[in-house]
């Protein structure tokens, strides 16, 4: 049982969802997928263990050795993130019951839990594999699930976001299977730790240039990097709030995930950042992504698009601090993965609660809200916080690296940049308490109740996280370093 | 001529061209679908142009053949192919909710129904 852990991670989601249509009772359906996604957060901990004791794990899917056949390859990067998925996803699915109970109808929500699985389902394999086009197969189960999930939406708008999203991410797709196929051309393998080997003796020539180009742009289009992004907004803003919680913490997140096991595992920190202007692509758009992606944010009425356009710019911080390319810059990018993970999670399930009670994320319906449904309010609160960087939250902890590492290579101009993007986050955070906070209530208003406990907990777990890791800092600092030291190892 | 020797490759290019103008120029929803399985096809071709070995034959093992074409590309795309068509009909399955929702498939035409929405609720 143990030596097949790797592959147990991936199959009992993609085996849950089939399951799930014999079951049919959404009732029933629910207890069971949180059964599944439980079962898949005890194998992320047990990998995390396993890799922790015995260092990388390498599990050959039939008995194949690897470059014949498909590895999958855990190091300390994709367990901890496969913890941060698992977990996040497990959370989430408490709150989907009564969610999703008032948002669709009890016929279609067993069909949302399929498609939530198998979004599961290829996040979790992309983190798990090591094969290069195995990547690309489970991406596009991923996409192909939340393109579903977004579709499902109550608003007839969520129909054409998901249409959209799914042309860009069609194209950003293909985009990587172009680079793949290139790779493959010159190398003959798919094997990311072979490919790494080999592509050392063709590195100069054109044709593995264009592939890093195609696998770079596909990859930021997935990734929604500031101006690539024009998919995500409304796409989060339409989907049932769930789908957003779940999308939001994790998809993108997974695609950066694949960014840097590129960029460091395969192609290696030399050939990106030395032979290719790397550095000032990533920091000129992601910082154009912190500036921008936050200044729409301010100008938004719906407060779900507000904090999809945050989302952008968040995005915009993790690419900043993976284009600096030090170690300390490559800590601030996953320090900021999880704690942007928990962040987004929390603002989002609260969000979810303002729709299960008020039915709108209009900002004006959030008039006086902050007497009728303080906890749900004070959770969007201290998320909001923790996105402006507020010292005792996770937000400052990424933020104080960033800077750090900023002004390590003696970048002020760009650390001063960064900070103004915090008070631009702090402008449009404080939008949402004015409403909520020194309005009063709409008069034609009745008084509305809290959201339900199984809401409210959840987000609350989420906001005592975020309160929890910028306090005590030392597992999610100390992985993040560890994980930045082990990809800059794997370079020499 | 050097230049059309590797015209397999050209093709490639000429069809990924295409498609993805379709897929910009195109206010219709389906003709955009259209254009993003032709974006798709050229990567496939694109793949098997990799693959094959010239004088090769099938990759079926038998006395008479010494050289065969790499049989992997092919199974990969055969991958990509089924990929291709699971996002087309999901995309046509949407076009087609599009359909009923809007009662258009065109795309100038949702955005101002849209626009109209949002200028009346919120």
């Amino acid at each position: 049982m143990i030596q097949h852990l790797p592959i147990l991670q991936v199959i009992i989601p993609l085996l849950a969802a089939p399951i799930c249509f014999i079951l049919r009772e959404a009732k029933l359906v629910r207890w069971f997928v949180l059964l599944a996604n439980i079962m898949a957060f005890v194998v992320s901990i047990m990998l995390l263990q396993q890799v922790n004791a015995n260092g990388t794990l390498v599990y050959t899917l039939g008995g194949w050795e690897a470059p014949i056949g498909i590895e999958y390859r855990i190091d300390e990067l994709n367990a901890y993130l496969l913890i941060l998925v698992t977990s996040i996803s497990t959370i989430t699915l408490m709150a989907a019951g009564s969610s999703l109970t008032k948002e669709m109808k009890e016929s279609k929500q067993t069909y949302f839990y399929i498609a939530y699985m198998l979004c599961l389902t290829g996040l979790l394999g992309i983190l798990a594999t090591g094969d290069a086009f195995n990547v690309f197969v489970f991406l596009e189960i991923s996409s192909l699930a939340s393109y579903t999930m977004i579709a499902m939406g109550n608003d007839r708008r969520s129909l054409w976001a998901s249409y959209q999203y799914l042309i860009m991410g069609t194209i950003g797709a293909t985009f990587i299977l172009i680079g793949i196929g290139l790779m493959y051309m010159m190398t003959g393998t798919l094997n990311m730790h072979d490919l790494a080997g080999r592509l050392v003796e063709v590195e100069q020539t054109k044709t593995i240039y264009m592939a890093f180009a195609f696998f770079l742009v596909g990859v930021c289009l997935k990734l929604a990097l500031f101006p690539l992004h024009l998919w995500l907004p409304n796409a989060y803003a339409y989907a049932p709030s769930i789908a957003t919680v779940f999308l939001a913490a994790t998809a993108t997140k997974v695609a950066i995930y694949i960014l840097l096991r590129f960029i460091f595992s395969v192609y290696g920190f030399e050939f990106s950042f030395t032979h290719l202007p790397l550095t000032e692509i990533l920091v000129t758009l992601g910082l154009l992504g912190v500036i921008a992606a936050s200044i729409v944010a301010i100008y938004q009425t719906n407060v779900k698009r507000l904090f999809a356009y945050s989302s952008v710019s968040q995005i915009g911080y993790m690419i900043l601090g993976l284009g600096i390319g030090t170690k300390t810059g490559l800590s601030a990018t996953l320090l900021h993965l999880f704690n942007h993970a928990l962040m987004k999670s929390a603002i989002f399930l609260a969000l979810a609660g303002v729709v299960y009670r008020v039915g709108s994320v209009n900002i004006k319906a959030f008039a006086g809200l902050g007497r009728q449904m303080p906890w749900t309010m004070a959770a969007i609160v201290v998320g909001g916080l923790s996105l402006i960087g507020v010292p005792l939250t996770v937000g400052f902890v990424s933020k104080w690296y960033l800077v750090l590492a900023l002004l390590e290579n003696g970048w002020w101009p760009i650390a001063v940049l960064v900070l103004i993007g915090s008070l631009l986050a702090m402008a449009y955070i404080w939008r949402i308490v004015e409403v909520a906070y020194f309005k009063p209530a709409l008069q034609n208003n009745r008084s509305y109740k809290e959201a339900p406990l199984t809401i409210l907990v959840p987000a609350w777990i989420f906001v005592i996280a975020n309160i929890y890791f910028g306090i005590d800092t030392s597992f999610t600092a100390g992985i993040s370093e560890k994980t930045a030291e082990l990809l800059f190892g794997v370079v020499k | 001529m050097n230049f059309l020797e590797q015209y397999n490759y050209w093709i490639v290019i000429l069809l990924m061209m295409s498609g993805f103008y379709i897929v910009i120029a195109h206010g219709n929803l389906v003709k955009k679908l259209m254009g993003l399985t032709i974006f798709q096809t050229s990567v496939f071709i694109l793949y098997i142009s990799v693959s094959k070995v010239f004088g090769g034959t099938a990759p079926i093992l038998d006395d008479s053949y010494e050289v065969y074409s790499n049989p992997l590309p092919h199974v990969l795309i055969l991958t990509a192919i089924v990929v291709g068509v699971a996002t087309t009909a999901l995309g046509l399955a949407l076009a087609v909710r599009i359909k009923e929702a809007y009662g258009t498939v065109e795309e100038d035409v949702i955005q101002e129904k849209d626009l109209q929405q949002e200028g009346s609720t919120e």
